[in-house]
């Protein structure tokens, strides 16, 4: 299903970018809707695509033998699901699939690929959109492997 | 006193009252098993005992042991005594052991509990982690009761897995109540969980639509409140309106053995809430 794209340019992504690289991102783009239980990528697929979350969300998810599907991240409205595309091999590292229907900017990523490849000042303001939600994953990840709501062993108990 | 000491509420010492180790006995009327360690005690309230909301009381489990554990209740309900108890060592053991018709040591209510009167007229953002979620129930209770003279209220649970989600059912009737919006994440999920997966501090965006009018009570893992603390403040809600609980080994609960020294202070008698202005310098202090 394609909507107008217009609603995207409101996405965090993409406020405050330099006008004609939100032109380029737009019609890079297609709005779509990802009904609930749609499996967005596999992890291995090629990573031709990333997402501007507009309404929904989406679970980011691994198998694990012996446990089945483990979801360990939940992406909502306003964030970006999928960075894969920036790095070789450009292979998704995960499952994704939409846990309610979600309403998403898809946006041809080979496309954006070549157009930094040709203007690295464009691919510089990309990349710093881009990092803050890596590292904020980045940060996520750590926490989570702290395994915050363990008591600390050693800890004296009563 | 020192001015850290004065900036945490620190209160000049006075005599201890002669009855203020000695528990009132009550009975246990109910008991319901709450997640996999973790129990709710519903106890006979004992006359004339009042408490605000984020205090707590010692509980002897006789014969064992005595622990600090949170009032987990509607501190408006006059007839009940309610405290949620994970088991952890012998005393807490004892105590979530305990069936209805148990005799039950109470001493307290101690601490400064959560200054709920500022929630009038704001809106207030709760964020609990674990068990944290025990001693902020008061304060939902206290927000329901009131609900028509505060602003949007939000509630962020975070919980290593679905199952070790406190209060679950209760969390699903607050989602519904439709005036309240109430997000659990956990840390991962199997396939049937439709939540949110991640951070409680993942889930704060859009939380504080009017930063300077919102105020925020956080209680958790100490690592869970200094980031969730630090989001909030940088969202712009005012440092002295976003309240944390603190967690040391309370012993006496009334200041004096010094079990739950936190920087110049001690977290029973001037805590175990404090503002995030008072406290933020200590919570990187790898010694306090």
């Amino acid at each position: 299903m394609t909507l107008p794209t217009d609603p995207a340019r409101d996405h965090p992504f993409v406020i405050g970018l330099p006008v004609a690289l939100q032109d380029m991102l737009m019609a890079a783009g297609r709005r779509v809707v990802l009904p609930a239980g749609r499996r967005v990528f596999n992890e291995g697929d090629p990573a031709d695509r990333f997402y501007l979350l507009l309404s929904g969300h989406v679970a980011l998810e691994t198998h694990v033998p012996t446990r089945g599907t483990v979801r360990f991240l939940s992406l909502h409205a306003d964030d970006v699901l999928g960075v894969s595309w920036l790095v070789p091999p450009y292979r998704y590292g995960f499952d994704a699939t939409a846990i309610e229907d979600t309403d998403a900017l898809a946006i041809d990523a080979p496309r954006i690929r070549t157009a930094c490849d040709a203007d690295p000042a464009l691919g510089y303001i990309l990349m710093q959109r881009l990092m803050p939600v890596m590292t904020g994953r980045l940060r996520t990840a750590r926490l989570q492997s702290l395994d915050l709501f363990t008591r600390p062993p050693g800890r004296e108990v009563v | 006193m020192s001015p850290d000491a004065a900036a945490l509420g620190v209160p000049t010492a006075g005599a201890v009252p002669r009855d203020a180790m000695t528990p009132v006995v009550t009975e246990v009327l109910r008991a319901i098993p709450e997640i996999a360690d973790t129990s709710t005690l519903i106890l006979a309230r004992p006359p004339g005992f009042t408490y605000r909301p984020g205090q707590f009381t010692m509980l002897y489990a006789f014969g064992v042991g005595e622990a600090a554990i949170s009032i987990s209740g509607d501190p408006e309900d006059e007839a009940h005594l309610v405290q949620t108890i994970r088991a952890v060592g012998a005393t807490s053991r004892a105590l979530v052991s305990l069936t209805p018709g148990a005799a039950i040591g109470v001493r307290g209510p101690y601490g400064t509990g959560w200054p709920v009167e500022a929630c009038r007229g704001r809106d207030v953002v709760v964020v609990a982690g674990g068990l944290g979620l025990a001693p902020l129930r008061p304060v939902i209770a206290h927000i329901r009761r009131r609900r028509d003279t505060i602003g949007k209220v939000t509630l962020v649970v975070g919980a290593r897995s679905p199952d070790l989600l406190l209060y679950r059912d209760e969390l699903a009737v607050w989602g519904r109540w439709g005036d309240m919006i109430v997000i659990p994440t956990v840390d991962s999920a199997g396939p049937t969980w439709g939540g949110a997966i991640g951070l409680v501090t993942d889930r704060l965006n859009g939380v504080a639509r009017n930063p300077g009018q919102t105020v925020a009570y956080l209680c958790g893992p100490e690592v869970m409140m200094r980031f969730t603390a630090d989001a909030l403040n940088r969202m712009g809600v005012p440092g002295d309106r976003i309240w944390l609980s603190l967690e040391r080994n309370m012993k006496c609960a009334i200041g004096h053995c010094g079990h739950c020294q936190y920087g110049p202070a001690f977290l029973c008698k001037e805590g175990p809430v404090f503002s995030y202005a008072a406290c933020s310098r200590w919570l990187t202090v790898r010694e306090v």
